[in-house]
């Protein structure tokens, strides 16, 4: 799990990025959640950024959702032509860890189909 | 009639200018009480530009300006290089067009944020894009 809590510029997302597919690998996780409830901008980079971060963790075999998106960052998002796509999202934090365990461990959790209510970039 | 209330010169030729750039950026759209979605799509517009600006030009020069039209105030934004320029301005303004390796959006995306978008650019001589976003609009 992580929380980004600064305005991140390329060299610490980059960092990011490295760290957290690192850590994925190392300690062999099932899921990562990002939580970018202070971040006030995500521009095209970090959208790249993040849809890296999901897509790498997917081949190393761990679900990453993002949780916390402020409105006026999903706003700017797709106005900007970045859906990011194949990044899960939820509200909260709650919600996303909820979201993640029905992700890794489906045979337990039947009905994880509610958890789609919960994405709003891709409702 | 366009009126330039306040004018501000920033250089931006390293990663700190950049994080600098941002916050002085912010600053005068909360002082043109500017609302929180159009802050967030000027200052999305104004990273992806100084982006390019620093990717492909190593770097120049930010104006920041506070205008005027009748009742409505907004920002506006000169970024200059003297870097390679852009030999295909139709092309770069296409959604997915990248001579980098990035995703091709940073420039009709941008233009999609604000409210004015201005390019001029000559191959060896540099870019200036200018971007306007009224606080209210």
């Amino acid at each position: 799990m992580v929380t980004i809590q600064v305005d991140l510029y390329d060299r610490l997302a980059l960092n990011l990025e490295a760290d957290l597919v690192q850590m994925v690998n190392k300690t062999s996780a099932k899921g990562v959640l990002i939580d970018i409830s202070a971040v006030s901008i995500v521009d095209s980079f970090m959208g790249r950024i993040i849809g890296n971060i999901a897509s790498m963790s997917k081949i190393l075999d761990a679900e990453t959702v993002v949780v916390g998106m402020q409105p006026a960052v999903a706003i700017t998002l797709i106005e900007l032509g970045l859906p990011l796509k194949g990044v899960h999202t939820a509200l909260n934090m709650e919600k996303g860890m909820n979201l993640l365990k029905s992700m890794i461990d489906v045979t337990e959790e039947d009905e994880d189909q509610e958890q789609e209510a919960d994405d709003f970039i891709t409702e | 009639m366009t009126l330039s209330l306040s004018k501000d010169t920033i250089q931006v030729f390293k990663e700190q200018d950049v994080v600098f750039l941002k916050n002085r950026v912010k600053e005068t759209a909360v002082r043109i009480k500017m609302g929180l979605v159009n802050q967030t799509r000027l200052l999305t517009a104004a990273s992806e530009l100084v982006r390019n600006m620093m990717r492909y030009a190593n770097g120049g020069v930010c104006i920041i300006e506070v205008v005027s039209s009748g009742r409505n105030n907004g920002v506006r934004l000169t970024f200059s290089d003297h870097g390679p320029g852009i030999p295909d301005i139709d092309a770069a303004m296409r959604d997915g067009f990248s001579t980098g390796k990035s995703l091709g959006l940073g420039l009709p995306g941008t233009k999609r944020l604000v409210n004015e978008f201005n390019i001029k650019s000559k191959v060896g001589e540099g870019t200036v894009i200018t971007i306007l976003k009224w606080a209210n609009g």
